[in-house]
């Protein structure tokens, strides 16, 4: 039965269990109750959400200590005074989070694959990628940091950086990559095994069955997760902080705080971040439905 | 060529899986450019001992000769032998990621190393004979399933297989779609292609066999002429196999 | 489109609320005529954190030469020096204003108050605390100030024999990687007054920026003159064969503070302790002992 919109009734019910019409997946399930009740259940909305976050604001205001904590976070003064350098600093989050990734992806592919080695000759291979998985999700990543940023550079090898940035970036990709290949994995194991009999059965080797079959399809599958580690990768520069010793965003924020007494860099920080953040993930709740309506709507068999 | 003019020769293979053996001691011998069909119910072994043919599957015991080579044998290289037999599965299996034409110049490409040029004249070609040429830039989940089975066979083709493995391949179409694949078939037997065909359609072996192999449980019961497995069949299990696909309405 | 319609709408209402108020003044609290001494303030004071008792915040470690007289048993959570013990530049100046203000030093309680604990908001577990804060105009709107105890001049340390400790002056300094602790003025210094090419390294502690030069990557540290002498000290080498290269004069007026929760009335009684001892010479010899007979780095030349 064909689903319209001239069918819908006013009165602003939704058949359950009814026809799903295409690509309505795509529709924001947040707005789409108020599509279905037209303007008075935009009306109600409006007034529910004033209502609410006003009586949020009201209950905040009332605290007995809101002026000093305004003074103290919300402080416009001192956010004007000190955005420009935090935001000039961020740039250097953006610098971190956009090479760390790209080492990231790659070393975690790399121990994905050694983890999906098969045969007993590859079994120390595939202990080593366990055993590394293990050690870098299970120790804090800003222990990591700490440890590779200060432990490195005093043993003195030669050759190596001695940077505690170089370090740090180190610190967060050994540890991304951890979690990252368990991801890839699971998009790895995804592959419904029929895919690699029909690649084998054309006569490719094991190894080009996964380059030109599993991981392609594995990676795209995974895509959502790996972005969300990605937004995750974002927020953890945060982290270089630290032990750097050249200022990013959250340390220019921790600097103006000290020197000035005051918090409110620490939010300038925060929106800086969320600039960022917050676009992509809705690129990735876009991604997933996408991938959700695919399945479900398309293909003719 | 072997001397014997043998193309393909099973030899006593058995294969368990876990506790279930499900090929007993099969035999089977197959002439070039041989059409052989396999029928049987469910569960009899057909797929099985298709894969074992392509080694996707290892054999616990027992050989398997492919033009004189034993390749069941220690230390064979089993991409090169993968290569030179052809299999289609019941699923299709396309790579859903590339298109149909990269999934038909894939195997030639990486495997035969053929120049891309050539691959994908070749793959042109067949897809020009078997009435798939518009579609060549669209990802298999555009096409219908028997499009799709046809690509796969187009696939299977590309690699210039000496003989060619076919699982089921038109169980999982809608009615309506079996005839296309099975005309593609039935071009390749006139062509001459040695083929091994594990099918449903009994009207269809009945037509292309030149020999009928009725597998029942990890054994072939009983193998013959087509006209001789169905309407004189030997073996009281066979018959009562045939009569149960005529009940079924299948013939 | 009406997601944006409504995001807008709750982002208004919060934001309507937060600026709706400016910051409150806060009127001063008369009381007729001024006390005459810092005892008779003192004893008008009915906020203190512990009755009876004068509460004394500082950081942990406590480093020389800000106090001294080594750990101790009795109180073993002090790292570095035991403030309890009176010895050291601020606790010597505690001990005096705690006196003046009429406690004994029996009476005087030291509590560990970290540097970035003393200027957040509610109230402050200590009465003030004394931890070479320097009284800025921003950070006089997070807390109180009392008035100057030491005027400070900053410092350049560095390792003995490298190019840096030759430098002819602030000019020169501009080529060097430099470094300071978090939290200090130091750091402003660097970049408004010598503005280095390169950008200038911050350390959350002062043991990070010993370990960092120490470690050779940074060439040298821009701390308070005392610290520098206590860093610099022969004795205690905490920077490896590290040398005070000089000091900067003092040409903006910085001075430590003592800091107290906003309008604590304790202030005034603190700011006339320290009246006095500046009256009567008190406080100079203090900071004779302390800062000068009792380091043993010698004369720091001033580098312009």
């Amino acid at each position: 039965m064909a689903y319209s919109r001239s069918d819908a009734p006013d009165s602003g019910t939704i058949v359950p269990g009814g026809p799903v019409p295409p690509g309505s997946e795509r529709r924001s399930r947040l707005l789409e109750p108020l599509r279905q009740e037209g303007a008075k259940g935009v009306m109600v909305a409006v007034v529910s959400t004033a209502v609410f976050f006003g009586l949020i604001g009201w209950l905040v205001l009332r605290s007995p200590n809101w002026p000093e904590v305004k003074q103290l976070f919300f402080n416009g003064q001192e956010f004007r005074d000190t955005f420009p350098s935090i935001a000039q600093k961020f740039l250097r989050n953006i610098q971190y989070f956009m090479i760390g990734e790209v080492f990231i992806l790659a070393y975690a592919l790399f121990l994905a694959v050694l983890r999906s080695l098969p045969g007993s000759v590859f079994f120390p291979l595939r202990l080593l990628s366990i055993m590394y998985t293990d050690l870098f999700r299970g120790i804090p990543t800003i222990l990591v940091i700490y440890l590779l940023a200060f432990g490195v550079p005093s043993l003195d090898i030669p050759g190596a950086p001695t940077s505690p940035t170089f370090w740090a970036i180190v610190g967060l990709v050994l540890s991304y990559s951890a979690y990252v290949s368990e991801v890839y994995r699971a998009g790895i194991e995804s592959v419904h095994p029929s895919q690699i009999a029909a690649a084998r059965a054309l006569g490719l080797s094991r190894w080009q069955s996964l380059r030109f079959v599993v991981i392609p399809q594995a990676v795209r599958r995974v895509a959502p997760p790996l972005l969300n580690d990605f937004v995750a990768l974002q927020k953890d520069t945060a982290l270089v902080a630290f032990v750097v010793v050249v200022p990013e965003a959250f340390k220019m924020a921790q600097i103006h705080q000290n020197a000035d007494f005051n918090f409110t860099p620490l939010l300038a920080a925060a929106l800086l971040f969320l600039l960022i953040t917050v676009p992509l993930t809705r690129v990735v709740d876009w991604m997933i439905a996408r991938e959700r309506a695919r399945r479900q709507g398309g293909g003719v068999v | 060529m072997s001397a014997d003019g043998r193309a393909l020769r099973i030899e006593d293979v058995h294969k368990s899986f876990g506790k279930l053996e499900v090929l007993r001691g099969i035999d089977l011998s197959v002439a070039e450019h041989e059409v052989i069909c396999l029928i049987g119910a469910s569960g009899s072994g057909k797929s099985t001992m298709l894969r074992c043919i392509d080694l996707l599957e290892p054999v616990d015991a027992g050989r398997i000769v492919v033009h004189g080579e034993d390749i069941t044998a220690r230390g064979v290289d089993v991409n090169r032998i993968r290569r030179r037999i052809g299999i289609v599965f019941q699923a299709f299996n396309l790579f859903p990621h590339m298109t149909v034409m990269r999934n038909i110049t894939l195997g030639p490409t990486e495997a035969l190393r053929m120049p891309k040029s050539e691959a994908e004249a070749r793959a042109t070609e067949l897809l020009e004979r078997f009435g798939l040429l518009d579609k060549k830039d669209d990802y298999p989940d555009r096409l219908s399933g028997g499009q799709q089975q046809r690509v796969a066979i187009v696939r299977a083709l590309a690699m210039q297989p000496d003989i060619m493995l076919l699982d089921e391949v038109t169980s999982a179409l809608d009615p309506e779609l079996v005839a296309e694949v099975l005309n593609v078939i039935r071009e390749l037997a006139s062509g001459g292609m040695t083929m091994v065909i594990a099918t449903h359609e009994m009207g269809f072996a009945r037509d292309i066999a030149k020999r009928v192999c009725f597998l029942d449980a990890g054994i072939i019961l009983e193998q013959g002429p087509p006209e001789q497995i169905f309407t004189e069949p030997q073996e009281d299990r066979t018959r009562r196999f045939l009569q149960s696909i005529i009940d079924a309405g299948r013939m | 489109m009406m997601r944006r319609v409504l995001i807008g709408v709750a982002a208004f209402g919060l934001l309507l609320a937060a600026c709706a108020e400016e910051n409150p003044v806060i009127a001063p609290t008369g009381t007729g005529t001024p006390p005459a001494t810092a005892a008779d303030c003192a004893a008008g004071v009915t906020t203190y954190v512990n009755p009876d008792t004068l509460t004394v915040g500082t950081d942990n470690p406590a480093f020389p030469p800000y106090f001294a007289g080594g750990e101790t048993k009795e109180n073993p959570d002090w790292e570095f020096n035991d403030p309890n013990t009176g010895k050291g530049f601020e606790a010597a100046v505690a001990y005096e204003v705690a006196a003046r203000m009429g406690f004994t030093s029996d009476q005087v309680d030291w509590v560990v108050a970290p540097f970035n604990q003393t200027y957040k908001p509610g109230p402050k577990h200590y009465d003030f605390a004394i931890e070479q804060i320097s009284y800025t105009e921003k950070r006089a709107q997070a807390v109180d100030f009392s008035e100057s105890y030491y005027d400070v001049n900053q410092a350049l340390v560095a390792v003995k024999g490298t190019p840096i400790t030759k430098t002819s002056g602030i000019a020169d300094l501009k080529d060097y990687t430099l470094a300071a602790q978090i939290g200090t003025t130091n750091y402003d210094f660097i970049a408004n007054t010598i503005q280095p090419s390169e950008e200038p390294g911050v350390y959350n502690s002062t043991a990070d920026a010993v370990a960092a030069i120490n470690a050779g990557q940074v060439d040298g540290l821009v701390v308070d003159l005392p610290t520098a002498l206590f860093l610099a000290d022969p004795f205690v080498q905490e920077v490896k064969k590290g040398v005070v290269v000089g000091q900067f004069a003092n040409l903006s007026g910085e001075h430590f503070g003592i800091t107290f929760e906003k309008s604590n009335p304790l202030v005034g009684c603190v700011n006339l302790a320290l009246q006095e001892m500046k009256a009567d010479g008190t406080l100079e010899s203090i900071t004779q002992v302390w800062l000068s007979e009792k380091t043993n780095v010698g004369e720091v030349p001033v580098l312009s």
